[in-house]
């Protein structure tokens, strides 16, 4: 059973129990999910995690929804992957990429829905629902075909043809929504008042976001149970961003980083802060919707809404959910936030497939780039270990780098083939 | 006619239930007046002690997001849909 204890809200401290809630009745503030970590304590440890199984579900313990049957197609244990080439492109001798586009859905969503719907299970749902900016929506509707159940997905129509198809191939209720995302999110959280869904992202997502505590436990791992120095990571709703945080910080307050101390977690899990944790938090968003960015840029402590208007459509959140938080761990960690202009998020996602042979979205190229604006700038030193997170798959947003497409164009003979390589002067034998 | 206003999970413990109501026409500070009366409790979960619009509340006239209209000040006529929707979305749980 998972070491759970309730839900709290984020902001007036109001409790309630583990159930499909997540939405203070009170005062409309987040639920977070509140776990016995006394108990955890006592049973975790790296060797225990290092034998579990090859995806998220090695970090049970510090899951919310029970690991004994959980709906698994393998999200997580992705690789991490040292980054020579890019980083001589970039000064840095000491960086890594957190290949997470090649999840089973290829995009980090499998390990927040996967979690979600071993838990929607759990609770008797039999329609497993999101709105979605299309990364998600393949990974409800994969996870719910996995557990035998209906799926229903919200997407904004002009979304990329591979994120639409790579979710209508496991053959949900698709419906594609005249509006941005925010609108999708608005009108399902209505559908999610009249119908006895599990919304992964609405009464679900308390639960659901803290699948996102694994991008930082297995970085952690992988990096031999220590901790970057930097990390680089795309900014939506901010959840993720702020989970990966939550993540570091768990591990050093149960004293699963090597030569780190037990720390109380204290009264509050949610911000709780181990001071060997010092890794900053990098934001990155596209110049096209970046109020988290913008609210950092300006020193503000909230966060205004925008309305997107981005190539990177799996980051074009307008309204972001957990944007103040994320914005207070920017803060917290002496991170910063980054925003990459438009038209460099092309060069991002081709220079990491020219220097590491990875593949990733619109949302990988705003991390590159905004990686190289750090290593420039020098807010990141030559010999800092830093890590890029993508966090999705360059297949889904091929429209996006179809220029690159150009072909040496020739007859089935040896003659033709030496002809059109010498019309191309950079192509030697 | 008036407008409709939708009510989310969160305040249906405050309209016994309802998950519509029917106001008469206004600007939303007084429609949320008029809900109080009505309602007892619903503004304070609206509206914080300074007077704005909560920051995990959004409302909606004829879907779109007041903050990008007049805020609170926002007016509305005879026949507008309003949603009151919850930042982080709502939800049901199980029938």
């Amino acid at each position: 059973m998972p070491f759970v204890s309730g839900l709290k809200c984020r902001e007036c401290s109001r409790e309630y129990p583990a159930e499909a809630l997540n939405v203070c009745d009170f005062c409309f503030g987040p639920l977070e999910v509140e776990y016995d970590y006394d108990t955890i304590s006592e049973v975790i440890s790296a060797d225990r995690i290092s034998k579990g199984p090859l995806s998220i579900w090695r970090y049970q313990d510090l899951l919310p929804a029970s690991g004994e049957n959980p709906v698994d197609i393998m999200a997580g244990y992705t690789p991490l992957l040292k980054a020579p080439n890019l980083g001589k492109r970039l000064g840095l001798n000491n960086l890594y990429i957190k290949n997470d586009s090649v999840n089973p859905s290829f995009s980090f969503k499998d390990r927040v829905v996967s979690v979600a719907a071993t838990k929607a299970v759990e609770f008797g749902f039999e329609t497993l629902a999101c709105a979605s900016t299309g990364n998600l929506a393949c990974s409800v509707a994969a996870h719910a075909a996995r557990a035998g159940i209906r799926s229903v997905v919200f997407i904004p129509s002009d979304l990329e043809r591979g994120k639409v198809i790579g979710a209508a191939i496991y053959g949900p209720t698709m419906v594609a929504v005249d509006g941005t995302y925010d609108e999708v999110n608005r009108l399902c959280s209505e559908v999610g008042d009249n119908y006895p869904w599990a919304f992964v992202n609405i009464n679900m997502r308390a639960y659901y976001a803290e699948g996102s505590k694994t991008l930082g436990y297995e970085v952690a791992e992988q990096l031999g149970w220590r901790l970057p120095e930097h990390v680089v990571v795309p900014s939506a709703s901010g959840a993720m961003f702020t989970k990966i945080w939550k993540g570091f910080n768990e591990l050093a307050c149960l004293g699963l980083l090597d030569g780190v101390a037990a720390m109380s977690f204290g009264p509050d899990q949610n911000t709780v802060h181990h001071p060997a944790v010092t890794t900053r938090m990098h934001m990155a968003q596209a110049e096209g919707c970046s109020p988290i960015v913008t609210a950092w840029k300006e020193g503000q402590t909230q966060v205004k809404p925008v309305r997107p208007n981005s190539i990177a459509k799996s980051l074009a959140i307008g309204n972001p959910a957990d944007g103040i938080y994320a914005l207070r761990v920017i803060n917290k960690s002496g991170g910063s936030g980054n925003t990459v202009p438009e038209s460099d998020v092309v060069d991002g996602i081709k220079l990491l497939a020219e220097t590491e042979g990875v593949f990733t979205e619109t949302a990988g190229g705003v991390v590159i780039s905004a990686l190289k604006q750090l290593a420039e700038s020098g807010a990141i030193k030559p010999d800092e270990l830093t890590v890029a997170y993508i966090t999705g798959n360059g297949l889904k947003t091929q429209e996006a780098v179809e220029g690159v497409v150009n072909p040496l164009m020739v007859k089935p003979t040896l003659s033709s083939f030496e002809e059109a390589l010498s019309e191309r002067t950079a192509i030697r034998r | 006619m008036g407008v409709l206003v939708r009510i989310p999970t969160p305040l249906r413990r405050m309209t016994g239930g309802l998950d519509k109501v029917e106001m008469v026409e206004s600007n939303l500070v007084d429609m949320i007046d008029n809900l109080e009366s009505s309602y007892p409790g619903v503004k304070e979960r609206l509206i914080d002690e300074n007077g704005e619009l909560r920051y995990f509340v959004n409302i909606y006239v004829n879907g779109e997001d007041v903050r990008f209209m007049d805020g609170l000040s926002t007016s509305t006529k005879s026949g507008d849909e309003i949603s009151i929707v919850p930042a982080v979305a709502g939800g049901l749980g199980l029938y």
